[in-house]
């Protein structure tokens, strides 16, 4: 092994330097680095100086240098809303002044509210009303024409605006009285109305002989109506089909008169803009139901 | 000028070195959100927890509720369009420790308060596939018939206190109080109560008058979740915009 004019052997087969470390007489070549990585280390660099001018980077004392391109996460956002809002204008302007009635007989404005209320309603009512808008036990099926406050799209529109029972002075309310937990009524005049509820519901005309007929007539017709047919203006449920808000029977009823059932559905007037609620409305009364 | 050799031939030195170099990059990147102004937004609204929310916060954390959901909107569009409004530093400057994360298996909750009635959230506690079929999130049954055990609540206050969450000396010692008092509107030191903390949502979460359930506390806290800042007042240009 020879040695280089700066005092580093130079191995003989290859002709280079060697590092000058030597394990059991195996030494290592100083081979330079390649062009290609270095050129790339050096490209980086000048990268990440321009990188510093163009984009925020160094905190300083009391906020931080914002970068030449003003860029920033949270206004890239407002851009990207505002571009997809700026190319729906057109269609949600006609949309906010269309009536719910013109929204279905225009072609391309039902097509907008129908793509519009789909993504809406699957951000925000499956939870209850479920995926398929199928409801479950306590939240109604939003797809049969069963309706407690109505199954027009005007009615539909105003529940899903202001909400059933919820934090708004708009909000529908019905208020069942709890018969048996505030004693208006015994427990076997209970069970009687219970059983007669649930004959009306069966239709087989067996309900006529039952003692709970009088029950009903003198505490439930003023809501129900004086044949169980309910009232969409007072929130009454119909008592006469199969249709059931809350699963259970007999057992349900007896349940419900006894302690009655509020369920809520919020007001989104606050929460959706006025166009995604008209979409939603337009949408659910697409689901088959709406009268 | 200290040879490389030094370095390589020492280890103490060789660490003392790699501590000092992953230092400068720590402080240089983490130490600023500490001081600049512009880290935490100035927003109205913000409060620090009732003590039945944190109570419920605690139940939240207890149960692992994190490992599946986040509490932070990221400013995307998805995100803003499914969620609401972007999360700001504001919203969780009063969490120890935050509940931010990104491992979403069910929905971000940063602003779930309001979206749903208490009644749904005690449906779907006990058991989650009677309302969403496709959801794999566990059953909480023995919440609603687990009371809950506030005995050290005030201390629990105390304790944010001490790492600079605003409670008053009055907040820890009216702290079991005022937890009771969340659940019962009729109270008559309501006022005081609310007070102490605007905005709060005072009634009997889980429908169950005959004590103050683990589940009244964990519904106090998903009703409030997103729902303090007052974003009509909130400027979202200038130094909040980043």
């Amino acid at each position: 092994m020879t040695k280089a004019t700066n005092d580093r052997p130079i191995d003989d087969v290859s002709g280079m330097e060697t590092t000058g470390h030597e394990w059991d007489g195996i030494t290592e070549l100083d081979s330079p680095l390649p062009r290609w990585w270095l050129w790339t280390y050096y490209a980086c660099i000048i990268w990440s100086v321009a990188y510093w001018i163009a984009m925020p980077a160094w905190p300083l004392v009391s906020d931080y240098t914002k970068g030449l391109l003003g860029y920033s996460q949270r206004g890239q956002l407002s851009d990207e809303i505002a571009a997809v809002k700026a190319g729906q204008a057109d269609l949600a302007a006609r949309t906010a002044k269309a009536s719910l009635t013109e929204i279905k007989s225009d072609p391309e404005l039902l097509e907008y509210a129908l793509a519009g209320g789909r993504s809406a309603f699957a951000v925000n009512c499956i939870q209850c009303h479920g995926s398929g808008a199928s409801g479950s036990d306590g939240y109604p099926n939003l797809n049969d024409d069963d309706w407690l406050w109505g199954g027009t799209m005007e009615a539909i529109h105003t529940t899903i605006q202001y909400g059933i029972r919820a934090e708004h002075d708009d909000s529908r309310a019905s208020d069942m009285p709890a018969f048996g937990q505030d004693e208006m009524l015994n427990p076997q005049q209970v069970d009687a109305v219970a059983d007669y509820v649930m004959a009306l519901s069966r239709d087989d005309g067996v309900a006529d002989t039952l003692p709970g007929k009088l029950v009903f007539a003198e505490n439930c017709v003023d809501c129900h109506g004086a044949k169980g047919q309910g009232d969409i203006e007072l929130g009454a449920p119909n008592l006469r089909d199969h249709i059931w808000l809350y699963q259970g029977g007999k057992t349900m009823a007896v349940d419900i008169v006894t302690n009655s059932r509020a369920g809520m559905m919020p007001a989104w007037v606050d929460r959706l803009d006025p166009v995604t609620v008209k979409q939603l409305a337009v949408y659910v009364h697409s689901l088959g139901g709406g009268e | 000028m200290i040879k490389h050799a030094v370095f390589e031939k020492n280890s103490i030195l060789l660490t003392v070195g790699i501590l000092i170099v992953v230092a400068i990059g720590g402080i240089v990147e983490l130490a600023p959100l500490f001081y600049l102004e512009s880290t935490i937004e100035e927003v109205e609204g913000m409060r620090p927890y009732t003590p039945l929310e944190l109570a419920g916060r605690d139940i939240y954390i207890r149960e692992g509720c994190y490992n599946c959901h986040s509490q932070m909107i990221r400013p995307l569009r998805d995100e803003a369009e499914r969620y609401g409004h972007y999360s700001l530093a504001a919203e969780s400057m009063y969490d120890h420790p935050f509940q931010w994360g990104s491992k979403r298996t069910g929905p971000d909750l940063a602003r779930v308060g309001g979206r749903y009635s208490d009644e749904w959230h005690v449906a779907h506690m006990i058991a989650p596939r009677d309302l969403v079929p496709e959801s794999v999130m566990p059953g909480y049954p023995f919440l609603a018939t687990t009371p809950l055990d506030a005995a050290d609540i005030a201390d629990h206050l105390k304790a944010n206190q001490i790492v600079g969450v605003p409670y008053s000396d009055e907040m820890i010692a009216t702290a079991a109080a005022d937890l009771a008092v969340q659940v019962d509107p009729d109270s008559d030191e309501l006022e005081a109560f609310e007070a102490r903390y605007p905005k709060a949502q005072v009634r009997n979460f889980d429908g169950n008058g005959e004590m103050i359930s683990e589940l009244d506390a964990l519904i106090a806290y998903l009703q409030m979740l997103g729902t303090l800042v007052d974003f009509t007042t909130y400027k979202a240009e200038g130094q909040n915009l980043r």
